[in-house]
């Protein structure tokens, strides 16, 4: 398993490729994020965890800019999203490539003209080379040849995987996912991970996923943060996370309800380190 | 109590008004800056008219017949059945033929628009498109205004044609109306400017078909009830402005023609 397996592009680029700070948003009165800050650097593949219903996918969709913040920053390689309007984000995006949980693929479009979306609407590649793209995508996502087919024809797992095929085929620098795992088998589930993993060491992008499967996020990233009460509660690297002593985190890890008591709570709590 | 309920629908209203507004805005914009994808548009033509056209010419023919029949029936107690053809092509050209061409694409087209950008909106598509680095409003907007606008006048020439012809086929066959005055009080009496109106009517109709109908369905609230909200919202809100801008359009071409 490359769980352990040391980052050297991160080592060797220390860029800063997003930073949130101090992000707040309500949806009414509720609050969802209550000053969230994170940076994730180039090349990193970073895992948010927390409870469901907890501001995982809320956060995630603040860095692309899918949702407008109350109050803070959101940087990408610098650049304040915040203060951009739709029109102008459209070239920031273009860095990003976006795993949905319900894998949102167009359903009136083939899979071979949801994959080629991108590339169609830019026109910057022929019809041909357009297609070798998408071949490859397709190939690189275990579905060759199945370019014809629509959506509905398309099971859970073949459906993420042909939206994984289509959030690459561009080659973002940037690979957002959520809930990656989400409604699938283990089987399935752990095949997605392979995926997500090998997009990350083949393309050299920037992974960031949202969940809140354990044996997920164990497999998918180097480090992971936790989302607790609105903000960054714990950011370590993931073997560090895995074997916390922080009531908070053990018990999420491990999958305890919170109203019982931990197995082991005479570790300090995690500081938010950012 | 009813203040503050008839406060906060204005307020609902106020906010929908000024949401339509920035859309339409942002389609300007997006005509004026973007190369409109011609695949999307001819799609769309082919669905707005095309498939539009049998609703339209059946309502169209319905209409031109029924009204042939009950302007005779009226017409004849004063002697004067040959001037039915007339009120039939005038009524037919500038008024009955945009109004109910427009009514039934906001029936047929408007809803269809609303439900499936509705559907896109809750099941996340519209997010995708945005992460994909394409703007909603030129992707799945303008292809849409763009063939409203055009099939629009188009079906409605098409409704006042077999409207008239079908007014001649019963006013002539079956209640014995001379068919030579018949055709020449229609000459005599339709002015080239109740055509002109009845088809700038259409243009605005098609344009506030997609309009509305594409604001519904890109703001749909959440779930399979929402697409269901929006889509009966975007018929209602269509309608209710075309027969309420048909009256003022009337007045300010009226005015502007004659």
């Amino acid at each position: 398993m490359a769980l352990s397996a040391p980052d050297t592009r991160f080592v060797k680029e220390p860029n800063r490729m997003i930073e949130v700070r101090n992000l707040w948003k309500s949806f009414g009165s509720q609050p969802v994020l209550r000053g969230t800050s994170l940076r994730i650097e180039r090349g990193e593949a970073v895992v948010v965890i927390g409870r469901s219903g907890g501001g995982k996918s809320v956060l995630l969709k603040h860095l692309i800019a899918l949702l407008q913040a109350d109050q803070g920053e959101v940087l990408i390689e610098g650049q304040n999203l915040c203060q951009l309007n739709e029109r102008q984000l459209l070239s920031v995006r273009r860095k990003f490539g976006m795993l949905f949980q319900t894998a949102a693929l167009f359903d009136s479009l083939t899979v071979y003209e949801n994959v080629s979306f991108v590339l169609r609407r830019e026109r910057k590649q022929t019809e041909g080379e357009i297609r070798r793209l998408v071949a490859e995508a397709l190939e690189m996502v275990e579905l060759p040849g199945i370019e014809e087919k629509k959506p509905a024809e398309l099971s859970g797992g073949m459906r993420k995987r042909v939206g994984l095929a289509r959030a690459i085929v561009y080659r973002p620098e940037i690979v957002l996912y959520d809930e990656p795992t989400t409604g699938l088998d283990p089987i399935a589930g752990a095949r997605i991970d392979s995926l997500i993993r090998r997009v990350w060491q083949q393309l050299h992008v920037t992974s960031v996923a949202v969940t809140h499967d354990m044996a997920s996020a164990k497999r998918i990233s180097d480090r992971i943060l936790m989302l607790h009460e609105g903000v960054i509660y714990a950011d370590a690297r993931t073997p560090e996370i895995l074997n916390s002593t922080d009531p908070i985190v053990y018990n999420f890890v491990h999958g305890i309800p919170t109203h019982k008591p931990a197995a082991n709570t005479t570790a300090a709590p995690f500081s938010p380190d950012i | 109590m009813l203040l503050t309920l008839l406060n906060q629908r204005l307020r609902n209203f106020l906010d929908q008004l000024g949401e339509l507004a920035q859309l339409v805005g942002e389609a300007g914009r997006s005509l004026r800056h973007q190369r409109p994808s011609w695949r999307d548009f001819i799609d769309q033509l082919y669905f707005v008219g095309v498939k539009s056209q049998s609703v339209v010419i059946t309502t169209g023919a319905a209409t031109g017949m029924v009204l042939c029949a009950q302007t005779y029936f009226q017409f004849h107690k004063v002697k004067m059945d040959t001037a039915t053809g007339a009120v039939v092509s005038v009524g037919m050209s500038s008024e009955l033929g945009p109004v109910l061409a427009g009514l039934m694409l906001t029936a047929r087209v408007g809803a269809a628009m609303a439900a499936e950008l509705g559907t896109m909106k809750v099941t996340e598509q519209i997010d995708a498109l945005r992460t994909l680095a394409t703007h909603p409003v030129d992707y799945l907007v303008v292809p849409r205004l763009l063939a409203t606008v055009v099939a629009g006048p188009l079906l409605t020439a098409e409704a006042i044609i077999v409207g008239i012809a079908a007014s001649y086929m019963v006013g002539v066959n079956l209640l014995g109306i001379e068919g030579a005055y018949y055709l020449a009080y229609i000459n005599r009496y339709t002015e080239p400017q109740d055509v002109l109106i009845g088809l700038i009517k259409a243009t605005w109709f098609g344009g506030l078909i997609a309009m509305v109908s594409c604001h519904k369905g890109l703001t749909c609230p959440q779930g399979a009830e929402g697409v269901g909200r929006a889509t009966t919202e975007a018929v209602v809100a269509a309608s209710i402005t075309i027969l309420i801008s048909n009256f003022f359009l009337t007045l300010l071409l009226t005015r502007l023609f004659n």
